[in-house]
Protein backbone atom coordinates (compact mmCIF):
# COMPACT_ATOMS: atom_id res chain seq x y z
CA UNK A 1 0.00 0.00 0.00
CA UNK A 2 1.82 3.18 -0.89
CA UNK A 3 0.33 7.02 -0.39
CA UNK A 4 1.59 10.36 -1.98
CA UNK A 5 2.69 13.10 0.86
CA UNK A 6 2.95 16.59 -1.11
CA UNK A 7 4.10 19.55 1.44
CA UNK A 8 3.47 23.28 0.74
CA UNK A 9 5.50 26.21 1.87
CA UNK A 10 7.76 26.63 5.17
CA UNK A 11 6.76 22.16 5.20
CA UNK A 12 8.63 21.74 1.94
CA UNK A 13 11.55 23.57 3.33
CA UNK A 14 11.31 21.41 6.87
CA UNK A 15 10.96 17.78 4.78
CA UNK A 16 12.95 18.97 2.23
CA UNK A 17 10.57 17.77 -0.75
CA UNK A 18 7.40 18.89 -2.09
CA UNK A 19 6.13 15.23 -2.98
CA UNK A 20 7.45 11.55 -2.05
CA UNK A 21 5.35 8.43 -1.46
CA UNK A 22 5.01 6.65 1.77
CA UNK A 23 4.39 2.73 2.44
CA UNK A 24 2.78 1.04 5.04
CA UNK A 25 1.04 4.06 6.67
CA UNK A 26 -2.77 3.28 7.93
CA UNK A 27 -4.30 6.96 8.67
CA UNK A 28 -3.10 10.53 8.80
CA UNK A 29 -2.49 10.33 12.55
CA UNK A 30 -0.12 7.35 11.72
CA UNK A 31 1.15 9.64 8.83
CA UNK A 32 1.64 13.10 10.94
CA UNK A 33 3.49 11.05 13.67
CA UNK A 34 5.73 9.62 11.23
CA UNK A 35 6.69 12.49 9.67
CA UNK A 36 6.68 14.44 12.95
CA UNK A 37 9.30 12.13 14.07
CA UNK A 38 11.36 12.35 11.20
CA UNK A 39 11.68 15.93 10.29
CA UNK A 40 12.83 17.77 13.31
CA UNK A 41 10.96 21.10 13.82
CA UNK A 42 7.34 19.71 11.86
CA UNK A 43 5.57 19.67 15.67
CA UNK A 44 5.85 22.82 15.92
CA UNK A 45 4.35 24.09 13.12
CA UNK A 46 0.53 24.45 12.33
CA UNK A 47 -0.97 22.77 8.85
CA UNK A 48 -4.15 21.84 7.65
CA UNK A 49 -4.44 18.28 6.01
CA UNK A 50 -6.18 17.40 3.21
CA UNK A 51 -6.87 13.99 1.75
CA UNK A 52 -7.27 13.54 -1.93
CA UNK A 53 -7.81 16.88 -2.33
CA UNK A 54 -10.30 16.85 0.72
CA UNK A 55 -9.39 19.03 4.16
CA UNK A 56 -9.89 16.51 7.29
CA UNK A 57 -10.61 17.68 10.50
CA UNK A 58 -10.17 14.34 12.16
CA UNK A 59 -7.60 10.91 12.07
CA UNK A 60 -8.79 9.62 8.16
CA UNK A 61 -8.01 5.95 7.21
CA UNK A 62 -5.57 6.00 4.00
CA UNK A 63 -6.43 3.86 0.91
CA UNK A 64 -3.69 2.87 -1.94
CA UNK A 65 -2.63 5.49 -3.81
CA UNK A 66 -4.12 8.58 -1.42
CA UNK A 67 -2.52 11.66 -2.09
CA UNK A 68 -2.42 13.67 1.79
CA UNK A 69 -1.72 17.65 1.18
CA UNK A 70 0.11 19.53 4.12
CA UNK A 71 -0.94 23.02 4.11
CA UNK A 72 0.67 25.49 6.61
CA UNK A 73 -0.78 29.35 6.61
CA UNK A 74 0.97 32.16 5.02
CA UNK A 75 0.83 35.55 6.13
CA UNK A 76 2.27 37.61 3.45
CA UNK A 77 1.08 39.96 1.59
CA UNK B 1 -20.22 54.13 -29.35
CA UNK B 2 -16.83 53.77 -27.41
CA UNK B 3 -16.79 52.31 -24.07
CA UNK B 4 -13.60 51.87 -21.84
CA UNK B 5 -15.43 48.70 -20.55
CA UNK B 6 -16.41 47.71 -24.67
CA UNK B 7 -14.18 44.20 -24.73
CA UNK B 8 -15.20 42.92 -21.24
CA UNK B 9 -18.99 43.68 -22.06
CA UNK B 10 -18.82 41.67 -24.99
CA UNK B 11 -17.85 38.60 -23.01
CA UNK B 12 -21.22 36.73 -23.29
CA UNK B 13 -20.45 35.78 -19.28
CA UNK B 14 -20.51 39.29 -18.52
CA UNK B 15 -22.47 41.54 -20.79
CA UNK B 16 -24.00 44.55 -19.77
CA UNK B 17 -25.83 43.09 -16.83
CA UNK B 18 -22.44 41.95 -15.33
CA UNK B 19 -21.07 45.37 -16.36
CA UNK B 20 -23.51 46.78 -15.02
CA UNK B 21 -23.46 45.18 -11.36
CA UNK B 22 -19.70 45.57 -11.52
CA UNK B 23 -20.27 49.50 -11.61
CA UNK B 24 -23.03 49.49 -8.62
CA UNK B 25 -20.54 47.66 -6.45
CA UNK B 26 -18.49 48.35 -3.48
CA UNK B 27 -14.99 46.31 -2.43
CA UNK B 28 -13.14 47.19 -0.22
CA UNK B 29 -9.33 46.16 -0.18
CA UNK B 30 -7.25 45.45 3.05
CA UNK B 31 -3.35 45.95 2.86
CA UNK B 32 -2.34 48.53 -0.26
CA UNK B 33 0.58 46.08 -0.10
CA UNK B 34 1.81 43.26 -2.86
CA UNK B 35 -1.66 41.65 -2.95
CA UNK B 36 -3.81 45.21 -2.62
CA UNK B 37 -2.60 46.98 -5.21
CA UNK B 38 -2.72 44.68 -8.26
CA UNK B 39 -6.18 44.04 -6.55
CA UNK B 40 -7.25 47.43 -6.76
CA UNK B 41 -5.62 48.37 -9.96
CA UNK B 42 -7.59 45.71 -11.70
CA UNK B 43 -10.73 46.62 -10.05
CA UNK B 44 -10.63 50.05 -10.90
CA UNK B 45 -9.67 48.93 -14.19
CA UNK B 46 -12.79 47.06 -14.44
CA UNK B 47 -15.61 49.41 -13.37
CA UNK B 48 -16.19 48.71 -9.72
CA UNK B 49 -18.31 51.37 -8.31
CA UNK B 50 -16.89 52.11 -5.34
CA UNK B 51 -13.32 51.27 -3.78
CA UNK B 52 -11.57 51.74 -0.54
CA UNK B 53 -8.28 50.58 0.33
CA UNK B 54 -7.09 50.66 4.46
CA UNK B 55 -3.31 51.00 5.08
CA UNK B 56 -1.72 52.65 7.89
CA UNK B 57 1.60 51.73 6.42
CA UNK B 58 4.06 54.20 4.51
CA UNK B 59 5.95 53.63 0.88
CA UNK B 60 9.45 52.33 1.54
CA UNK B 61 11.99 51.39 -1.21
CA UNK B 62 12.07 47.31 -0.54
CA UNK B 63 8.28 47.62 -1.67
CA UNK B 64 8.48 48.93 -4.89
CA UNK B 65 9.23 45.68 -6.65
CA UNK B 66 6.23 44.17 -5.95
CA UNK B 67 3.24 46.64 -4.56
CA UNK B 68 3.48 48.39 -8.43
CA UNK B 69 1.35 51.79 -7.57
CA UNK B 70 4.07 53.44 -6.08
CA UNK B 71 7.11 55.14 -7.19
CA UNK B 72 10.36 55.99 -5.60
CA UNK B 73 9.55 59.12 -5.52
CA UNK B 74 6.19 57.81 -3.38
CA UNK B 75 8.86 56.73 -0.43
CA UNK B 76 7.78 58.16 2.90
CA UNK B 77 3.92 59.18 1.95
CA UNK B 78 1.04 57.22 3.27
CA UNK B 79 0.17 53.83 1.04
CA UNK B 80 -3.26 54.11 1.14
CA UNK B 81 -3.06 57.84 -0.21
CA UNK B 82 -0.51 57.03 -2.90
CA UNK B 83 -2.79 54.16 -4.08
CA UNK B 84 -6.35 55.61 -4.33
CA UNK B 85 -4.56 59.19 -5.91
CA UNK B 86 -2.66 56.78 -8.57
CA UNK B 87 -5.60 54.80 -9.42
CA UNK B 88 -7.79 58.45 -9.71
CA UNK B 89 -5.27 59.29 -11.70
CA UNK B 90 -5.74 56.62 -14.28
CA UNK B 91 -9.34 57.12 -13.91
CA UNK B 92 -10.82 60.68 -13.43
CA UNK B 93 -14.07 60.13 -11.73
CA UNK B 94 -13.04 57.14 -10.16
CA UNK B 95 -14.29 56.37 -6.44
CA UNK B 96 -11.38 55.53 -4.36
CA UNK B 97 -11.19 56.26 -0.60
CA UNK B 98 -7.72 55.72 1.42
CA UNK B 99 -8.12 55.21 4.55
CA UNK B 100 -4.97 55.97 5.81
CA UNK B 101 -5.36 54.55 9.52
CA UNK B 102 -4.75 51.16 11.12
CA UNK B 103 -7.54 48.39 11.03
CA UNK B 104 -8.51 47.68 14.30
CA UNK B 105 -11.56 45.57 16.12
CA UNK B 106 -12.71 48.72 17.13
CA UNK B 107 -13.51 50.40 13.69
CA UNK B 108 -13.46 47.37 11.36
CA UNK B 109 -17.30 46.71 11.53
CA UNK B 110 -17.87 50.39 10.61
CA UNK B 111 -15.82 50.32 7.55
CA UNK B 112 -16.61 46.93 6.75
CA UNK B 113 -20.33 47.34 6.60
CA UNK B 114 -19.68 50.17 4.09
CA UNK B 115 -19.18 47.60 1.52
CA UNK B 116 -20.07 44.83 -0.58
CA UNK B 117 -16.83 42.27 -0.55
CA UNK B 118 -13.53 42.53 1.65
CA UNK B 119 -10.52 41.43 0.17
CA UNK B 120 -7.72 40.73 2.40
CA UNK B 121 -4.29 41.58 1.41
CA UNK B 122 -2.34 42.04 5.08
CA UNK B 123 0.70 41.01 6.13
CA UNK B 124 0.29 39.45 9.33
CA UNK B 125 -1.83 36.42 11.25
CA UNK B 126 -3.46 39.16 13.98
CA UNK B 127 -5.29 41.49 11.02
CA UNK B 128 -6.19 38.24 9.10
CA UNK B 129 -8.29 36.56 11.84
CA UNK B 130 -9.89 39.98 12.64
CA UNK B 131 -10.55 41.05 8.59
CA UNK B 132 -12.39 37.50 9.53
CA UNK B 133 -13.92 37.53 12.50
CA UNK B 134 -15.46 40.70 11.45
CA UNK B 135 -16.82 39.35 7.66
CA UNK B 136 -18.36 36.34 9.74
CA UNK B 137 -20.34 38.75 11.89
CA UNK B 138 -21.42 40.79 9.48
CA UNK B 139 -21.82 37.96 6.74
CA UNK B 140 -19.70 39.44 4.15
CA UNK B 141 -17.95 37.44 1.56
CA UNK B 142 -14.09 37.52 2.58
CA UNK B 143 -11.52 36.92 -0.71
CA UNK B 144 -8.79 35.93 1.30
CA UNK B 145 -5.19 35.66 -0.39
CA UNK B 146 -1.49 35.54 0.85
CA UNK B 147 2.03 34.58 -0.09
CA UNK B 148 5.12 33.16 1.31
CA UNK B 149 8.43 33.16 -0.69
CA UNK B 150 7.74 31.47 -3.92
CA UNK B 151 3.99 30.21 -2.97
CA UNK B 152 0.45 31.84 -2.58
CA UNK B 153 -2.79 30.46 -1.27
CA UNK B 154 -6.14 31.94 -2.14
CA UNK B 155 -9.78 31.22 -1.09
CA UNK B 156 -13.28 33.03 -0.41
CA UNK B 157 -14.79 32.44 2.48
CA UNK B 158 -18.40 33.38 3.80
CA UNK B 159 -19.74 32.94 1.06
CA UNK B 160 -22.90 30.66 0.67
CA UNK B 161 -23.44 28.63 -2.07
CA UNK B 162 -25.76 26.23 -3.38
CA UNK B 163 -23.53 23.19 -2.44
CA UNK B 164 -22.20 24.58 0.25
CA UNK B 165 -25.21 26.41 2.13
CA UNK B 166 -22.43 26.43 5.40
CA UNK B 167 -19.82 28.56 4.22
CA UNK B 168 -16.28 28.16 5.98
CA UNK B 169 -13.96 30.62 7.10
CA UNK B 170 -10.58 31.34 8.03
CA UNK B 171 -10.66 29.85 11.29
CA UNK B 172 -11.92 26.49 9.59
CA UNK B 173 -9.06 26.01 7.64
CA UNK B 174 -6.50 27.54 10.71
CA UNK B 175 -8.17 27.45 14.14
CA UNK B 176 -5.30 27.49 15.82
CA UNK B 177 -2.47 31.00 14.80
CA UNK B 178 0.69 30.48 14.28
CA UNK B 179 3.07 31.66 17.29
CA UNK B 180 5.58 34.37 16.49
CA UNK B 181 8.59 33.23 14.05
CA UNK B 182 6.66 29.49 13.56
CA UNK B 183 5.61 31.44 9.83
CA UNK B 184 7.86 33.26 7.94
CA UNK B 185 7.10 36.67 6.68
CA UNK B 186 8.12 38.34 3.99
CA UNK B 187 10.59 40.68 5.54
CA UNK B 188 12.81 37.70 6.84
CA UNK B 189 12.00 35.80 4.07
CA UNK B 190 11.68 37.14 0.94
CA UNK B 191 8.73 36.94 -1.70
CA UNK B 192 9.36 36.84 -5.65
CA UNK B 193 7.61 40.26 -6.66
CA UNK B 194 5.55 38.82 -9.48
CA UNK B 195 4.36 36.44 -6.54
CA UNK B 196 1.45 38.45 -5.30
CA UNK B 197 0.98 40.38 -8.17
CA UNK B 198 -0.11 36.78 -9.58
CA UNK B 199 -2.19 36.13 -6.32
CA UNK B 200 -3.45 39.56 -5.69
CA UNK B 201 -5.37 39.28 -9.34
CA UNK B 202 -6.88 36.14 -8.38
CA UNK B 203 -8.25 37.68 -5.70
CA UNK B 204 -9.31 40.59 -8.25
CA UNK B 205 -11.01 37.83 -10.42
CA UNK B 206 -12.81 36.24 -7.78
CA UNK B 207 -14.22 39.55 -6.48
CA UNK B 208 -15.59 40.09 -10.71
CA UNK B 209 -17.07 36.76 -10.30
CA UNK B 210 -18.96 37.35 -7.35
CA UNK B 211 -19.84 40.66 -8.04
CA UNK B 212 -21.27 39.26 -11.56
CA UNK B 213 -22.56 36.43 -10.11
CA UNK B 214 -20.38 34.40 -12.37
CA UNK B 215 -19.64 30.46 -11.32
CA UNK B 216 -18.10 29.02 -9.93
CA UNK B 217 -16.48 30.75 -7.81
CA UNK B 218 -13.74 29.34 -5.10
CA UNK B 219 -15.62 29.36 -2.30
CA UNK B 220 -14.96 26.80 0.47
CA UNK B 221 -11.84 25.90 -1.85
CA UNK B 222 -7.79 26.75 -1.11
CA UNK B 223 -6.10 27.59 -4.23
CA UNK B 224 -2.08 26.97 -3.82
CA UNK B 225 0.34 28.37 -6.39
CA UNK B 226 4.01 27.84 -6.57
CA UNK B 227 5.30 30.15 -8.86
CA UNK B 228 8.81 27.87 -9.03
CA UNK B 229 7.18 24.78 -10.08
CA UNK B 230 3.35 26.17 -11.29
CA UNK B 231 1.84 23.51 -9.41
CA UNK B 232 -1.83 24.39 -8.70
CA UNK B 233 -3.28 22.58 -5.57
CA UNK B 234 -7.02 23.34 -5.01
CA UNK B 235 -8.58 21.17 -1.90
CA UNK B 236 -12.32 21.10 -0.36
CA UNK B 237 -12.59 23.25 3.14
CA UNK B 238 -14.79 21.38 5.95
CA UNK B 239 -16.74 23.56 8.21
CA UNK B 240 -15.62 23.06 11.63
CA UNK B 241 -18.08 24.48 14.48
CA UNK B 242 -15.49 23.79 16.97
CA UNK B 243 -13.61 26.05 14.91
CA UNK B 244 -15.90 29.15 16.08
CA UNK B 245 -15.82 28.13 19.61
CA UNK B 246 -13.05 31.07 20.36
CA UNK B 247 -14.22 33.58 17.68
CA UNK B 248 -16.10 36.46 18.99
CA UNK B 249 -19.60 35.52 18.85
CA UNK B 250 -20.89 39.10 18.79
CA UNK B 251 -20.00 42.61 18.04
CA UNK B 252 -19.29 43.02 21.59
CA UNK B 253 -17.04 40.25 22.30
CA UNK B 254 -14.95 41.38 19.03
CA UNK B 255 -14.42 44.46 20.16
CA UNK B 256 -12.88 43.06 23.33
CA UNK B 257 -10.71 40.35 21.54
CA UNK B 258 -7.12 41.35 22.06
CA UNK B 259 -5.92 39.79 18.00
CA UNK B 260 -2.12 40.79 18.40
CA UNK B 261 -2.27 38.31 21.70
CA UNK B 262 -4.39 35.98 20.14
CA UNK B 263 -1.76 35.93 17.50
CA UNK B 264 0.86 35.34 20.37
CA UNK B 265 2.62 38.43 19.38
CA UNK B 266 4.86 39.24 22.63
CA UNK B 267 7.27 42.08 22.51
CA UNK B 268 10.75 40.65 22.26
CA UNK B 269 12.23 43.20 24.01
CA UNK B 270 10.83 41.95 27.63
CA UNK B 271 12.87 41.20 31.05
CA UNK B 272 11.70 38.70 33.37
CA UNK B 273 10.17 39.73 36.75
CA UNK B 274 13.04 37.71 38.57
CA UNK B 275 15.25 40.21 37.04
CA UNK B 276 13.12 43.27 37.60
CA UNK B 277 14.98 43.97 40.72
CA UNK B 278 18.33 44.00 39.31
CA UNK B 279 17.07 46.65 36.47
CA UNK B 280 15.34 48.83 38.88
CA UNK B 281 18.44 49.39 41.24
CA UNK B 282 20.10 50.95 38.53
CA UNK B 283 18.31 53.95 38.05
CA UNK B 284 18.99 54.90 34.53
CA UNK B 285 15.67 53.86 33.53
CA UNK B 286 11.84 55.38 34.10
CA UNK B 287 9.64 53.48 35.06
CA UNK B 288 5.93 53.90 33.56
CA UNK B 289 2.59 52.51 34.67
CA UNK B 290 0.63 52.00 31.44
CA UNK B 291 -2.82 50.84 33.45
CA UNK B 292 -5.12 53.29 33.87
CA UNK B 293 -5.52 55.32 37.11
CA UNK B 294 -6.80 52.94 40.47
CA UNK B 295 -5.11 50.00 39.29
CA UNK B 296 -3.99 47.78 41.89
CA UNK B 297 -1.84 46.55 42.85
CA UNK B 298 1.13 49.43 42.85
CA UNK B 299 4.78 49.25 42.55
CA UNK B 300 6.26 49.45 45.89
CA UNK B 301 9.95 49.17 44.86
CA UNK B 302 10.84 52.20 42.77
CA UNK B 303 8.90 55.72 41.61
CA UNK B 304 7.17 55.50 38.23
CA UNK B 305 4.89 57.61 36.65
CA UNK B 306 1.81 56.84 35.56
CA UNK B 307 0.56 56.96 31.53
CA UNK B 308 -2.80 55.00 30.72
CA UNK B 309 -1.65 53.14 27.36
CA UNK B 310 -4.40 55.15 25.74
CA UNK B 311 -2.91 58.16 26.42
CA UNK B 312 0.87 57.53 25.94
CA UNK B 313 1.19 59.33 22.64
CA UNK B 314 -0.15 62.70 24.18
CA UNK B 315 2.08 62.25 27.10
CA UNK B 316 4.82 61.54 25.10
CA UNK B 317 6.69 64.74 26.35
CA UNK B 318 7.09 63.12 29.17
CA UNK B 319 9.40 60.25 28.32
CA UNK B 320 11.68 63.18 26.45
CA UNK B 321 14.96 63.33 27.65
CA UNK B 322 15.08 59.71 29.06
CA UNK B 323 17.17 56.86 26.63
CA UNK B 324 15.28 53.68 28.39
CA UNK B 325 11.82 53.43 29.74
CA UNK B 326 10.37 50.39 31.65
CA UNK B 327 6.82 49.84 30.45
CA UNK B 328 4.67 47.70 33.03
CA UNK B 329 1.00 47.11 33.57
CA UNK B 330 -1.30 44.40 35.30
CA UNK B 331 -0.08 41.20 32.98
CA UNK B 332 2.57 42.57 30.47
CA UNK B 333 -0.14 42.83 27.80
CA UNK B 334 -0.64 46.39 27.84
CA UNK B 335 3.09 46.98 28.23
CA UNK B 336 4.18 45.08 25.45
CA UNK B 337 1.42 47.30 23.20
CA UNK B 338 3.09 50.64 24.90
CA UNK B 339 7.21 48.89 23.41
CA UNK B 340 5.86 48.55 19.90
CA UNK B 341 3.89 51.71 19.91
CA UNK B 342 7.35 53.68 21.26
CA UNK B 343 9.25 52.13 18.38
CA UNK B 344 6.78 53.78 16.21
CA UNK B 345 6.70 57.41 17.84
CA UNK B 346 9.68 57.81 19.25
CA UNK B 347 12.58 55.12 18.12
CA UNK B 348 15.12 56.34 19.94
CA UNK B 349 14.18 55.81 23.38
CA UNK B 350 14.67 52.10 24.24
CA UNK B 351 11.25 51.02 25.23
CA UNK B 352 11.13 47.48 27.52
CA UNK B 353 8.26 45.53 28.89
CA UNK B 354 8.10 43.63 32.53
CA UNK B 355 6.74 40.05 31.06
CA UNK B 356 3.29 38.69 33.47
CA UNK B 357 3.04 42.95 34.16
CA UNK B 358 2.97 43.20 37.99
CA UNK B 359 1.05 40.47 38.98
CA UNK B 360 4.28 38.18 38.01
CA UNK B 361 6.66 40.41 39.89
CA UNK B 362 4.14 40.36 43.01
CA UNK B 363 4.41 36.12 42.69
CA UNK B 364 8.59 36.76 42.24
CA UNK B 365 8.37 38.74 45.81
CA UNK B 366 6.84 35.93 47.21
CA UNK B 367 8.05 33.20 45.91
Amino acid sequence: MEITVLTFGQITELTGLAEWKEAGIADTEALRHKLEQQFEGLSRVKYAMAVDKKMIISNTPLADGAVVALLPPFSGG
Amino acid sequence: MENRFQRQIKLKELGIEGQSRLQSSKVLIVGAGGLGCPALLYLAAAGIGRLGVIDFDRVELSNLHRQILFSVGDIGAFKAEKAAAHICHLYPGADCEAFSYELTNQNALELFSQFDIIIDGSDNFATRYLVNDACVLLGKPLIYGAVSRMEGQVAVFNLPTKKTPQPVNYRCLFPHPPQPGEAPNCEESGVLGVLPGIIGLMQANEAIKIIAGLEPVLANQLLSYHALTNRVYTIELTWIPEALQVAPMDEQAFRNMDYAWFCGKRSEKTIPAAALGDWLSERSWLVVDVRNAGEEPRLEASPYLQIPLPLLVEHLPMLEGYSQVLFFCQTGIRSAQAVDLLAQVAPHIAAFSLEGGILAWHKHLIS
